[in-house]
């Protein structure tokens, strides 16, 4: 693959506008299916929710039915006793999978412990470990990434890492056993789509895993490119939740998610600096 | 004085168990959802009944809140 994508490049006539993603004619997808598997699970959607930032639990159970979701996101924090409306009931009700978060943990030690803090509250082993490296970007801190990863492992759970757009990184995650990888498109909650396509689609062939572009998508176009790119499935968060009609976008995305991998399986023409003709030139009438 | 989810708290004192924690934070004990750690260190919902706190302890009760 990244053989026959440098010869893509180097040997065509567009090589200074860059083919991005596949370009062998092959297509990978699995006609017709859109489930994903992850650590031996089957999802029906390619589309994650993440459920921060909703305006209220139902606006939250209304995006999800829209989006199609079956894996969402919650995060671990201090129970409010006062709190009205129980989030785990309506995602219960929603029928949904749960992949709690160690979002807001600056160190591999406390990503471990709210993980497992996780699992006793929640009783699963999945978890979206973040370790957060800056509080202006929000990016990841991947030698304390790598460290909690690698515990984590050891200790049984399934570990969807949270990542940069390097694929370096990305490896060393997979090859520490990591379930999958989620590599950012641009800083959380930035909305800046995918600011590197080109790393994007070098994850894709650096690691066999699953890979979750996870941050950054702003709007449905951005979900579909990372379907082209050839990304297994997108996590959405804030795009959704944020929008001004949230479940309207998770419609949206929904259906950028499914074009996307349509599009990716199908195989996008090469990019040219000239015109090629759809139309032949054979039996052109003479008007001269 | 017993710290509980960032708040010094003067109903609940050393020597007392998890249960009264919860009790505090008008949880029962078979509460869904929700995980405690003290000082740090995940305390597994067998051990809450017998757990007693220190004087000083650290609690933490949590639960899923919408997030990421």
């Amino acid at each position: 693959m990244i053989a026959s994508m440098r010869e893509t490049i180097d040997t065509s006539s567009d090589r200074a506008n860059g083919a991005i993603g596949r370009t062998d004619a092959t297509p990978a997808a699995p006609a017709g299916s859109d489930a994903i598997e992850i650590a031996g699970r089957t999802f029906g959607s390619r589309l994650l929710l993440g459920t921060g930032g909703f305006p209220s639990l139902q606006t939250l159970a209304d995006a999800i039915a829209a989006s199609g979701a079956e894996l969402v996101t919650v995060a671990l924090r201090r129970i409010d006793p006062d709190a009205r409306g129980s989030l785990i009931d309506v995602l219960a009700d929603a029928g949904v999978e749960l992949l709690p978060n160690t979002a807001g943990c600056h160190t591999a030690r406390d990503a471990v412990t709210t993980a497992r803090l996780a699992r006793e509250a929640l009783q699963t082993d999945w978890i979206k470990l973040e370790v957060i490296g800056d509080e202006d970007t929000l990016l990841p801190d991947a030698p304390e990434l790598l460290r909690a990863a690698e515990e984590l492992v050891d200790d049984g759970f399934v570990v969807l890492p949270y990542t940069s757009d390097d694929p370096v990184l990305a490896r060393r995650l997979a090859d520490l056993g990591c379930a999958a990888v989620m590599p950012l498109g641009s800083p959380i909650g930035s909305g800046m789509g995918i600011r590197n396509p080109y790393n994007i689609a070098l994850i894709r062939e650096a690691v066999e895993l699953p890979v979750v572009l996870d941050a950054g998508i702003g709007t449905a176009s951005d979900a579909a490119l990372a379907m082209e790119l050839g990304c297994d499935a997108v996590l959405a968060a804030s795009a959704i939740s944020r929008a001004q009609e949230p479940v309207a976008m998770a419609r949206a995305m929904r259906a950028a998610v499914q074009a996307g991998r349509l599009a990716y399986g199908a195989g996008r023409i090469p990019r040219r600096r000239y015109a090629t003709a759809s139309t032949s030139d054979e039996g052109l009438a003479d008007l001269t | 004085m017993i710290r509980l989810n960032g708040d010094e708290r003067d109903d609940v004192a050393a020597g007392e168990t998890l249960v009264a924690v919860l009790a505090r934070l008008r949880l029962p004990l078979d509460a869904r959802g929700v995980a405690i750690a003290v000082d740090g260190e995940v305390v597994p919902r067998a051990s809450w009944p017998s757990f007693q706190l220190r004087d000083e302890a650290r609690v933490e009760v949590l639960t899923a809140m919408q997030g990421g």
